[in-house]
């Protein structure tokens, strides 16, 4: 294995970590603040049609973002109304929402395109554009000729979509919103205590809808990354599990920006390695593929079973806030 | 006192919602441009209007009923089971085993190993998500989510690499000897009109049968009063000398063996081979199922029809009408889940409301008996 | 400094949830610089009024006038501008949050942080040598003891501005000498011109500290008076609106063999010590009364004789055979097989399940019992009977075996617990907070009960919080504090003062010589 099929792998991990990444912070902003949210996933999946979707009819891709996060806060916004409003069970409404997404983007997606549920593929300005950075290369045998260092930047740095960096940026400023703000002191009590925030004269209600909406946005950048970036368009249940990858790494993460973000890559990794190589052959042994899938998931049962560090979630996680007399 | 009588939260509040949910559904067909009313008479027709449209719809009805029973009696001890998926799925690789590795002289006897071990290795799939919440206090809708992928992941790997037919493409197994398929509907059903193409088999029974046990599981022994304690207040079960790993573990393996029960339907009763993906999300209909049904048996065996028959019209659906994609059936789904189970108090709030200004009113009118 | 306005006026206040009218046309008035307090009953509504003036419920009725302007108060951020503070009964900070952190929560200066912390910090300081509540402002709550939380709830008051502070049943957790150290301190806020309403169930607060007095029963406000112009046997009187006997009649003790022997017994709970080293017995015809303030390990007490949790060192004897304490082979239904009762603390998380019905919570801990069984399933029929008869002689009202628990009053629902437990004639019966919530009518009967079991024969160790309670049933009283057993005292020998002395882990002179 040479040095450029590395940084072609790591190159690979860090398009497949941004829509993890993104959602997994979309969840960290919801469960800070006591909403639990298994509903990642549905909110990926409308962004990504309604992105794809939009972005084919207008040309645009930004309308198409905007669409995609549009459809995703609306059902932000539901999860919002069931759980926040109404004390409903806050994983039931996200098994809700996921279904929901499931069924209407490919109902829709049949009546406006009539392609078997999914949209025509998009191109030029529909999708978002690799950004070359200044000095960069770009093809590939241009940068095969490069110097480590000029290889690294070249693959591994430049040359990703707008949504990538955007991605990079939103952790460190989740990190500071989350501790250096007011608002995020707020958050972080609401979700360990209510009864402290609603006490202190501030709203509850408000201040979880708040997290799940900016959830709701999260998500939406998420699905219309994977929808006009990733790839070029829409087809059926193409979230494949992302949602639920990015709260395994949430869970990984202890709810904690930084630590997010490397949970991400490294599950973007598996995914990037997944991709490339059908069986891994590590001396006698063979790794099936679908190992490196389920990868993922059985990390974190061990995270959750305890045996690597004790993840601790928001105390006030998952509980509708009731008054007490 | 209560805010509502009984019948009201038993039957009431579940009718509304699931009324809501059809109601928004049209919403949804009104809204691409087509007719709800022509929809629902041809998924009605579809489900209920002939032999083979029952055949259908029962025999979805029968993975819906092993599906919800299975989340039910999880619900009973307020655990959340999102893992059926994975465990029918499982369940299948149990029922395959048995099946394809002995020489069964007689389809009774395959049934009851069958049966066993699809509950058998439905019940190990949940063991671990159970161990886990039990002993470590892992939350176990988020390790049986988990435990779905990894079931998705070892299936697909078992079919390519182990049981598949040599020469074959296709990621399944061979298929069961003849003497081990069971009676379908037209061999113990045929006079009402059902024909060989329904895949309406004996399993249906075993499904009813499921029923009973789990009435009496839940209302008539100690085990089951255990179960609705500890679902009640772990606290106070413990008070009681209820051991709470003790029951966790068990309501989950039952649950669990629920779930992977599904597997002789499809797998033995249908397709006659283990083949990718049979399970076909009956394992989440079973959470509508159950939040429908309010965890009863009856109202399990209710809501697994009305979901087998929507299932069943569904795919009748995107035949007659094929603007409305087969997906619609999903959407459904979700609504049901979203009233029935999340939106549950905005139907409630207002039920109380009236509730109470009805005895209200009583009150006034009647003079006031002697405070307690 | 008195002003001629009140500095709360409440006029007409009426609030109903659901069915259940907690506040009945309520006007009451507090003169400014004064503490004002609130007595009643548990449900009689004080704490949803205070709720009301805090601005957490809106009420369905009524006025609010603070300095003589007419105030609406529809959420707790209009109270805390009108300059009213709460300190709750449980705590409304977030443990893992530093002192400074909750002080801040609500009310920052700015959107970013950094400056709101660095200025709470100097008027902590401030604050703190002002009114004597010293506390580091950057320790975590978690990590403070109960009386420094609470005085993190003051603080956090005093930095809003309160000119009005609510104490809702503020000593509830707190040892005697802490709590008199808060009465100090609400003394000295009395003085800077603050208001202050204190609501406690407790007489002996409300002649210690109050100026005035309002008493109320069944949502209604009965009566307002001045405190040197009463006395705690007339507020008793009108908390309960007929005479109060305080004192429970019983013949002295005549013990028997011994029950229950305790060793050395320890019991670690969440990585903390909660039991280090009792030892004592209890024999026949014995009320054995355990005192202290919640909190210093009688929970556990309770719990590990029960069976519910497991001690970590110690051994157990009951008639002299060995107790496996160590819960491998032992839980609360094998030492209910050896005779043993128990009548939880907490009856609403513990000794029923609210949502069974009657007949359910009275097989509960006993299902096992063949008498309710019949083969591998369970006989709803006999269940019934036995609860419909236990219901007539426990006097549980209304005797209804098919209404859930929740639907009874918190004195009917322990009446269930009490039946349960105490019609087997257990050999030992173990009893926590007998009379936590209880209507004074059931507090005598239940007393009635525990007598006549004592007087059958059998062992009895009482758990409670109420000092009244102990000195009155005990035949012995014990004193727990931080996991160990004090000193042990006749009631006929000790008085409420060196009982508290005690409780707050303080070995004089005096209280060592008794022993």
């Amino acid at each position: 294995m040479d040095f450029l099929t590395i940084l072609q792998i790591l190159d690979s991990t860090v398009r497949l970590a941004t829509p993890l990444l993104l959602a997994c912070l979309a969840g960290l902003y919801s469960e800070r603040a006591g909403v639990f949210d298994i509903g990642l996933e549905g909110k990926i999946l409308a962004a990504a049609f309604f992105s794809a979707a939009v972005a084919f009819t207008s040309g645009s891709v930004w309308l198409g973002l905007l669409a995609g996060i549009a459809a995703s806060m609306a059902l932000a916004a539901l999860h919002g109304v069931a759980s926040i409003t109404f004390r409903g069970n806050q994983l039931i409404s996200g098994v809700a929402i996921n279904f929901l997404a499931a069924g209407l983007t490919v109902v829709i997606a049949q009546t406006w395109f009539l392609q078997g549920g999914r949209t025509p593929q998009l191109s030029g300005a529909a999708r978002f554009e690799n950004i070359v950075l200044p000095g960069a290369a770009s093809r590939i045998r241009d940068i095969a000729q490069q110097g480590p260092l000029g290889q690294i930047y070249s693959e591994l740095i430049s040359g990703h979509s707008i949504i990538v960096y955007v991605a990079l940026a939103i952790v460190p400023l989740t990190w500071w919103v989350l501790y250096r703000t007011r608002f995020g002191l707020r958050l972080r009590a609401v979700g360990e205590n209510p009864a402290a925030v609603d006490t202190a004269g501030v709203s509850v209600v408000g201040l979880r809808f708040a997290a799940v909406l900016i959830a709701g946005v999260l998500c939406g950048i998420a699905g219309a990354y994977l929808a006009t970036a990733l790839n070029a368009g829409f087809v059926k249940d193409m979230s494949a599990g992302r949602g639920f990858i990015a709260l395994a790494a949430l869970i990984f993460a202890k709810w904690r920006p930084w630590y997010a973000l490397s949970a991400c890559l490294l599950f973007g990794f598996f995914d990037a390695v997944g991709n490339r190589y059908q069986n891994i052959q590590l001396g006698e042994i063979i790794v099936p593929v679908q190992f490196m899938q389920a990868l993922p998931y059985i990390l974190v049962v061990i995270v959750l079973a305890g045996l690597v560090g004790k993840a601790i979630p928001p105390r006030a996680g998952g509980e509708p806030y009731v008054k007490e007399r | 006192m209560d805010k509502m009588p009984k019948w009201a939260d038993v039957i009431l509040i579940p009718v509304i919602s699931v009324v809501l949910a059809l109601l928004v559904s049209g919403l949804v067909v009104a809204i691409i441009g087509e007719s709800p009313i022509r929809a629902m008479q041809v998924m009605v027709r579809g489900a209920f209007g002939s032999a083979y449209g029952w055949g259908y719809t029962l025999y979805y009805a029968t993975n819906f009923i092993f599906t919800g029973l299975a989340v039910a009696v999880a619900f009973h001890a307020r655990l959340f089971n999102i893992g059926g998926e994975g465990q029918a799925a499982i369940g299948g690789l149990g029922v395959a085993i048995i099946l394809l590795n002995v020489a069964w002289p007689h389809w009774t006897i395959a049934l009851v190993a069958a049966i066993c071990f699809s509950a058998l290795f439905g019940a190990a799939w949940a063991a671990i998500p159970a161990y886990l919440q039990a002993k470590r206090g892992s939350h176990i809708v988020i390790t049986t989510i988990m435990f779905n992928y990894i079931a998705s992941a070892l299936l697909v790997y078992v079919l390519v690499n182990v049981f598949r037919v040599e020469g074959s493409m296709s990621p399944e197994t061979a298929r069961f000897a003849e003497a081990t398929n069971l009676p379908t509907a037209s061999d113990f059903a045929g006079f009402l009109g059902f024909g060989t193409s329904a895949p309406l088999n004996f399993s249906f029974f075993i499904a009813l049968l499921a029923c009973v046990g789990v009435w009496l599981l839940i209302w008539r022994t100690r085990l089951g009063y255990e179960i609705r304690s500890f679902g009640h207040s772990d606290t106070a079960a413990v008070y009681a000398g209820i051991n709470p790993v003790k029951i966790t573990m068990i309501t989950m393996l039952i649950s669990g063996g629920l779930a992977g029960m599904m597997a002789i339907n499809v797998v033995m009763g249908e397709a006659e081979r283990l083949v990718l993906d049979f399970v076909e999300g009956a394992g989440f209909v079973g959470i509508a199922v159950a939040l429908m049904g309010r965890s009863h048996p009856v109202g399990v065996v209710l809501a697994a029809l009305l979901f087998g028959a929507l299932y069943q019209g569904g795919a009748e659906l995107q035949f007659e009408m094929p603007a409305i994609s087969r997906e619609m059936v999903v959407v459904i789904q979700a609504l049901v889940i979203l009233f029935t189970g999340a939106l549950d108090n905005m139907v409630r709030m207002p039920m109380q409301a009236v509730f109470l200004g009805l005895r209200r009113r009583r009150e006034a009118a009647a003079p006031r008996t002697p405070a307690e | 400094m008195t002003t001629a306005a009140p500095a709360i006026e409440l006029k007409g206040i009426s609030k109903a949830f659901g069915p259940v009218q907690a506040n009945r046309d309520i006007s009451m008035s507090v003169a400014r610089g004064t503490i004002h307090g609130i007595v009643g009953e548990n449900g009689a509504g004080k704490s949803t009024l205070m709720s009301i003036l805090y601005g957490f419920y809106k009420a369905d009725r009524g006025e609010i006038f603070i300095n003589g302007k007419p105030t609406p108060i529809p959420d707790s951020q209009a109270a805390i501008r009108a300059g009213i503070g709460m300190v709750h009964q449980h705590f409304k900070l977030v443990e893992n949050f530093t002192v400074v952190e909750n002080v801040i929560l609500g009310a920052e200066d700015g959107a970013l942080l950094r400056p709101s912390i660095a200025k709470a910090r100097r008027l902590l300081t401030e604050l703190s040598q002002e009114y004597g509540l010293k506390v580091d402002p950057d320790a975590v709550v978690e990590e403070l003891s109960v009386g420094h939380q609470q005085r993190v709830e003051i603080l956090k008051q005093l930095y809003r501005h309160a000119d009005i502070l609510i104490l809702d049943e503020p000593t509830g957790v707190l040892t005697p000498s802490e709590a008199d150290q808060l009465f100090r301190i609400l003394e000295r806020l009395k003085t800077e011109g603050k208001t202050i309403i204190l609501i406690t169930h407790k007489l002996r607060e409300i002649m210690e500290i109050t100026d005035t007095v309002s008493v109320m029963r069944r949502g209604e406000m009965t009566n307002t008076v001045k405190t040197s112009q009463t006395s705690p046997s007339e507020l008793a009187e009108m908390m309960v609106g007929r005479k109060v006997l305080l004192q429970v009649d019983k013949t002295p003790a005549k013990p028997g063999d011994v029950v229950l022997r305790v060793e050395d017994l320890h019991v670690r709970r969440g990585g903390v010590d909660r039991i280090k080293g009792v030892s004592f017995q209890i024999r026949r015809g014995e009320i054995l009364g355990i005192a202290g303030v919640a909190g210093n390990g009688q929970t556990e007490l309770l719990e590990v004789l029960g069976g519910m949790i497991a001690a970590t060192g110690g051994a157990v004897t009951l008639f002299n055979e060995p107790i496996d304490i160590t819960g491998k082979h032992s839980n609360a239904q094998t030492r209910r097989a050896r005779g043993i009762g128990h009548v939880p603390e907490d009856r609403q998380d513990e000794g029923l399940i609210m949502a069974f019905e009657a007949w359910e919570n009275v097989a509960f801990g006993y299902h096992k019992d063949p008498k309710y069984n019949s083969g591998p399933l369970m006989n709803h029929a006999a269940i019934k009977a036995d609860c419909a008869d236990k219901m007539d002689r426990y006097d549980v009202r209304p005797p209804n075996p098919r209404l859930p628990a929740r639907n009874f009053s918190g004195g009917n629902q322990q009446k269930i617990v009490v039946a349960r437990e105490m019609d087997r004639a257990p050999d030992l019966l173990l009893i926590g907070q007998p009379t936590r919530g209880v209507d004074i009518g059931a507090i005598e009967f239940i007393h009635k009960q525990i007598i006549a079991l004592r007087d059958q024969g059998k062992a009895i160790l009482l758990v409670s919080v109420e000092l009244d309670e102990i000195m009155g049933l005990s035949d012995r009283i014990a004193v727990m504090f931080d996991g160990r057993i004090m000193g042990e005292r006749l009631p006929s020998e000790t008085d409420q003062n060196e009982l508290g002395l005690l409780m707050a882990g303080v070995v004089t002179d005096s209280t060592r010589g008794a022993a």
